[in-house]
């Protein structure tokens, strides 16, 4: 067991070093911005978003997965769950609405994927374009804003506990339950062997498709929570909400270690990942660089951070 | 006629393993040479030498008069030894002629010509008497036996003087064979060598010149004339192998009559596979299935345990029949089983030796879903100690074991001790057990193997060696071509006897 948490430390501990590279950077750079507790908030906030839909992508991609779609999932349980006939029920039933709208769209995608026999890549693909097209004719494309009686949704992005906006320990909480599920329950067991070795998994007992199409489920009711968060923090539900959501996604996933084959990854990495990709924008931002090249910097952090894994690997073997 | 092909005394030694220890064989143009031998006497290794990717550690291979020495397989199909494998290595996507010429394209500056390519791989499918092949056809499209056709334009294609062929008639039905013999002699006539490894002594003696026999990775006999050989000193030549496995001692016979049937198999039929097979296996009995590659015997235990569904039939475990075409619900039910290919099948390569043996029983360590993460190290870390794996630590990485010690911790899989409401295992199906095990490690299997059949577990048992069946197994059940041709209990057998069923088919 010492000799496997070492390497997982070791693998974890890159992450850690580069974040840490990346925050001495900020310091150096913006000493008067960086390290302020407004900024460090803004990033926090920002990764929640991100950071809920990680966890979930993590475990679809650890069972052998991949979920295009989560993007458009979110934005199509925002919008729904901003309509005004949504919005008269209250805020409670508008985020009960919006968790299920994720889930259900993960369903029907695990479904095709699982008992359809269809490549997760081509199923997610097609519920990328219809949810966004669903959430653009449910809108109008019009941007929707949360009702006054309704601001107890924008709530959890103003109203502060210990420094930290609400949305913050919703993130928090996703995290913690599912790093438990992963790694503490017959559930999160089962993803790796379905992930690892399909076959080996329905040869053992494991009911594969059903066990895949929870995972959807899964990843589609993180979109439900994203959703909420995204209405916290832009007041608003739209069809434009999470454009491209998909790649920072999987980016943070891979970035963290998880091998896109399945069968191998953690929580801790993904959110890692997530966060070095968090800083990066922090940091252009704060240095009035453009934009553009941030995009070129976040390439290259990808290609490195697979390099470095792939000797990490091979040394390992 | 002059010897295309000389080996001498060819040996090959793999870490723990002598896989050839002296191998002669000589090949004449235009003749048909048949190989024989057991599953594990040498054969594969010897084709792959052929083929340049084994290179020997001792021995000459002359060819056309000239030794060689292949450094990899491009310069073994640039010599003219191609080699066709069971497993095609075709392209599903590629037409005919794009196959053919895999690898050397006709093209000008990086351009396929397509229309001389086509033009070109018509011509080598009529040499092969196979003029309606037409060469723009998808060959994902293409039946097994014309793959195989395509598979012979290609060795043409490279030139071949010798082409080595892996049991091409094992994936073939009966009238397929027949076409495949009349390529066989096209090439021939055409001065061409053929390498021919089949188990099926008809066919060796309907397409056959010459037969080489092996035995214990040694040339057990040269150049048998394959028409007039006797079968039984074929079957004699094969046998006796030297290798000692110490089998655990059997209870009397008939000592399981009054027991009650753990499995029954009524009519069991899988179309194309096999067609009314019908077993049983009583408490504590080993039933051993003998039979060749393709004889159906894998497919037979993958349908019992619900991994495929027979169009016919049933399977009843403990009296109650088993829902068809569910592995959930037959490990449900209490069965178990170590899967053909323990690699892609069982392992879970990622994690560690315990986290493989505590898989199929997780429930019974959880709550509610939450794994009792102590309850499951112990169980783990007491398997590991009662079926004795090396190194006897849980927390391996299981890829780092020994074939056999991996195969134990598939065996541990199916015994984790029981919760409360779940069925302790009460049939294991064992595909090839011992497969890349070695022989020490074979004999703790065996003796495993019999402790859980005391225990009153019922025990199904299928391998291709003949041996391990008779030795292992109280009763025996001989496949062949997907119907089970005799039953008896395996005291009333021999190896020879054995043999001669499955590769004739006809009882002596």
């Amino acid at each position: 067991m010492t000799l496997l948490v070492r390497v997982r430390e070791a693998r974890h501990l890159g992450l850690v070093v580069a974040l840490l590279l990346l925050a001495a950077v900020g310091l150096i750079t913006s000493p008067d911005t960086f390290g302020t507790s407004s900024n460090l908030v803004s990033i926090l906030a920002l990764a929640s978003t991100i950071g809920v839909i990680t966890v979930g992508m993590t475990f679809v991609i650890i069972g052998g997965g991949i979920d295009l779609s989560v993007g458009a999932v979110m934005a199509l349980a925002s919008v729904w769950a901003t309509t005004l006939a949504t919005q008269s029920y209250g805020p409670v039933v508008m985020a009960v609405c919006a968790v299920l709208v994720g889930t259900g769209a993960g369903l029907v995608g695990g479904f095709l994927i699982s008992y359809g026999r269809m490549v997760p890549f081509i199923v997610t693909l097609a519920m990328l374009v219809a949810a966004r097209g669903l959430a653009q004719r449910m809108s109008d494309r019009k941007t929707q804003l949360i009702q006054p009686e309704n601001s107890a949704i924008v709530e959890l992005s103003t109203t502060r506990v210990l420094g930290l906006p609400l949305l913050v320990y919703i993130f928090a909480l996703v995290v913690v339950v599912g790093w438990l599920v992963l790694n503490r329950t017959t559930f999160g067991r089962r993803t790796y062997a379905v992930g690892g070795n399909p076959e080996a998994a329905r040869l053992a007992g494991i009911d594969v498709r059903r066990h895949t199409m929870m995972l959807y489920a899964l990843s589609g009711l993180c979109c439900g929570i994203a959703a909420i968060i995204i209405m916290a923090r832009t007041t608003t539900g739209s069809s434009t909400h999470g454009d491209l959501y998909e790649l920072d996604a999987i980016a943070a996933v891979i970035i963290g270690g998880t091998l896109l084959t399945g069968g191998r990854g953690t929580i801790i990495g993904s959110i890692l990942g997530l966060l070095i990709f968090t800083l990066i924008t922090n940091l252009f931002i704060l240095n009035g660089l453009n934009t553009s090249d941030q995009l070129i910097a976040k390439g290259l952090i990808i290609v490195i951070a697979v390099l470095l894994q792939r000797r990490g690997l091979e040394s390992r073997t | 006629m002059s010897e295309l092909l000389v080996m001498r005394g060819i040996v090959k030694q793999f870490p723990g393993v002598r896989a050839l220890d002296g191998v002669d064989l000589d090949v004449r143009a235009g003749e048909v040479h048949c190989l024989l031998g057991q599953n594990g006497a040498g054969k594969s290794t010897l084709i792959k030498i052929l083929a340049g990717v084994h290179q020997p550690d001792e021995g000459t291979i002359t060819l056309g008069g000239e030794q060689v020495r292949f450094s990899g397989p491009v310069a073994a199909i640039r010599s003219g030894i191609s080699t066709i494998y069971q497993e095609l290595d075709l392209v599903d996507g590629l037409t005919i002629a794009e196959n053919v010429f895999l690898g050397h394209e006709h093209a000008r500056l990086g351009f396929t010509r397509r229309g001389e390519m086509n033009r070109a791989a018509a011509e080598l499918l009529g040499r092969l008497g196979h003029g309606e092949l037409r060469p723009a056809t998808e060959v994902g499209r293409l039946p097994a036996a014309a793959k195989q056709v395509v598979s012979m334009a290609r060795a043409l294609s490279h030139r071949a003087r010798l082409i080595v062929m892996d049991e091409p008639s094992a994936a073939l039905a009966h009238d397929e064979v027949a076409n495949l013999f009349r390529v066989v002699r096209e090439l021939t006539g055409q001065g061409v060598a053929v390498v021919y490894i089949s188990h099926r002594l008809e066919e060796i003696r309907e397409i056959g010149d010459r037969v080489t026999v092996l035995k214990d990775g040694r040339t057990a006999a040269v150049g048998l004339p394959a028409r007039e050989t006797p079968t039984a000193t074929v079957v004699s030549l094969m046998t006796g192998r030297n290798v000692e496995y110490v089998f655990p001692p059997r209870p009397e016979p008939g000592s399981h009559d009054g027991r009650p049937e753990v499995l029954r198999a009524e009519g069991l039929t899988l179309p194309g596979r096999f067609a009314d097979v019908t077993l049983t296996v009583r408490e504590g009995e080993i039933v051993g299935l003998a039979g060749l590659v393709g004889s159906g015997r894998s497919e037979i235990v993958e349908t019992i345990y619900g991994a495929r569904r027979p169009s016919a039939g049933r399977v009843l475990l403990d009296r109650e029949p088993v829902r068809p075409g569910s592995t959930v619900r037959a490990v449900r039910l209490g069965m178990g089983l170590a899967p053909e290919e323990r690699k892609s099948q069982a392992l879970l390569m990622n994690e560690t030796v315990g986290r493989n043996i505590t898989i199929a029983g997780l429930g019974t360590f959880a709550r509610l879903g939450w794994i009792d993460r102590r309850r499951e190290r112990a169980e783990a870390a007491r398997l590991v100690k009662a079926l004795e794996l090396r190194p006897p630590d849980p927390d391996r990485p299981v890829r780092t074991l020994s074939g056999g010690n991996q195969q134990k911790a598939v065996l541990g899989r199916w015994l984790t001790r029981h919760g409360d409401g779940v069925r302790s295992r009460r049939l294991l199906l064992l595909d090839e057990p011992t497969r890349g095990v070695d022989v020490g490690a074979r004999a703790e299997l065996y003796a495993l193997i019999r402790r859980l059949a005391d225990e009153g577990i019922g025990v199904l048992l299928v391998s291709s060696e003949v041996p391990e069946v008779l030795g292992l197994a109280d009763r025996v059940l001989v496949l062949r071509d997907g119907t089970v041709i005799h039953e008896s209990d395996a005291r009333d057998l021999d190896e020879a006897r054995v043999l001669d069923m499955i590769m004739e088919g006809s009882a002596l």
